[in-house]
């Protein structure tokens, strides 16, 4: 063998979703669920993940694109690509801080394989969308061979590389709400200069009101901790007032106010380091997401 | 159980039986023999085992050969046609854009799609779009110089 690889595995192309789940429950916890592959691959050629059975979700109809809803809410499947988000017409003029996060991934072949259910369901601390997912209020869809149901993406991600998704659950993709008039959102992010994860990620969408005050705030942080988060706390030091700097200062000293004695600490970061920066990253999003709703 | 894959690959359509967790560059290297698609870090961080899949640049390390069953791939082997270089080729004997070789089988086929997606790039949305293909010889001044090169010379302005 010229490259390096995984243990062995048996595999699955299901077309349905129903199939994707029946497979899971067989291996009883023991399979994953293969969407792009760019994180699953490289833990499996670390021996992190050595599943029995890998169940390749690419010929299951329906997972993949971008509608646009008479509501004005934006369905997304699952194995819609980074690349696919960043070029979306739809993306970027209702939700622009999912395609500015998508464009922040990795590099231009991660992006090409890459998909916004994957980036969810894998829950990596330092994932770009979590973030976005929480900010923008998505409702994570999921389906398994009986039933669906949608979860608030506030509270999907549960712990490290871990989320409410029941063991034989598919991610079939998620709703992003209508955003209402004069909403504006934004995704910040201090990378780490070799792997390109977040260090710190801040998405924000706020709405303001004719008289330029804020009437909704939504705030959702990666890379800070075990999970994203979102920081309510800053959120209520918005919402009723106007969006001056100095209101969005105190706002973003309680930028992840929720991750007090959480905040990873590690070679890339110290914890202090990660709490100082989710303060300023927090100013940064909110800035431009006022801008942006303002604008 | 070995899984079926066809899979066509520079023009040439390929049945093969293999083992579930051949990975698409282990397809390509030790089944076809095909070896201009190197593998340096199999990691997905160097970008050197970087193919067209259906058009789409992609690191064939960290992509299993079952994953690419029906599609069309084109590696550096693929790149020539009739015994002419393909313009990147040109361009990157053209202006050196190459010391020891090792990444640049993977350079040219990200650069082949950079210049699909957007014929007159920048200079810093050629860096951005390398972002995924590494250079240990550091030579990126004339890698980058390569691209903008092939730019010009396919009309892109």
């Amino acid at each position: 063998m010229t490259t390096g690889t995984t243990d062995p595995f048996a595999y699955h192309a299901p077309t349905t979703v129903r199939e994707a789940s029946q497979a899971l429950s067989r291996y009883r916890g023991d399979a994953k669920l293969l969407a792009g592959g760019h994180s699953l691959i490289p833990m499996m050629k670390l021996r992190i993940a050595s599943p029995q059975a890998i169940v390749d979700l690419r010929n299951v109809e329906g997972l993949r694109g971008i509608t646009e809803n008479d509501d004005g809410s934006i369905t997304i499947g699952a194995m819609t690509t980074y690349y696919e988000l960043i070029t979306s017409d739809v993306i970027n003029s209702k939700a622009c801080a999912i395609a500015e996060a998508a464009s922040e991934v990795a590099d231009t072949q991660v992006r090409n394989w890459g998909t916004i259910g994957g980036s969810l369901a894998h829950a990596d601390p330092a994932g770009d969308l979590p973030a976005v997912a929480v900010a923008l209020g998505m409702e994570i869809n999921s389906a398994s061979a009986r039933s669906s149901r949608s979860i608030a993406s506030d509270r999907f991600f549960r712990g490290y590389l871990e989320t409410a998704l029941r063991p034989n659950e598919v991610l079939t993709g998620v709703t992003v709400p209508a955003q209402d008039e004069g909403s504006g959102c934004a995704y910040v992010k201090l990378a780490n200069k070799a792997s390109h994860y977040a260090i710190v990620g801040v998405a924000a969408s706020v709405t303001v009101d004719g008289g330029g005050v804020c009437t909704a705030a939504r705030i959702g942080i990666t890379g800070a901790g075990p999970h994203a988060v979102r920081s309510r706390r800053a959120e209520r030091i918005l919402v009723g007032k106007e969006l001056t700097e100095n209101v969005i200062d105190r706002a973003a000293q309680r930028g992840g106010a929720e991750l007090a004695g959480m905040f990873n600490d590690d070679v890339h970061a110290s914890a202090e380091y990660r709490e100082a920066m989710t303060q300023v990253y927090t100013a940064r999003a909110v800035t431009r997401a006022a801008a942006c709703a303002m604008g | 159980m070995n899984v079926e894959v066809t899979i066509t690959v520079n023009g040439t359509a390929h049945r093969l039986s293999v083992p579930p967790r051949t990975l698409l560059s282990t397809l390509l290297r030790d089944e076809l023999d095909l070896t201009g698609t190197h593998v340096g870090c199999d990691t997905s961080s160097c970008g050197a085992c970087t193919v067209l899949v259906d058009g789409d640049a992609t690191k064939s390390c960290t992509m299993f050969a079952a994953q690419a069953d029906g599609s069309s791939v084109t590696t550096v082997e693929g790149l020539a046609s009739n015994g002419e270089l393909h313009p990147i080729q040109e361009a990157f004997r053209e202006k050196h854009g190459l010391q020891c070789g090792f990444c640049t089988p993977g350079m040219m086929i990200t650069a082949v799609q950079i210049l699909e997606r957007n014929p007159s790039p920048s200079e810093a949305e050629i860096r951005s779009g390398l972002r995924g293909n590494l250079c240990r010889c550091t030579g990126y001044h004339n890698i980058v110089a390569a691209v903008q090169h092939a730019a010009a010379n396919s009309g892109g302005d």
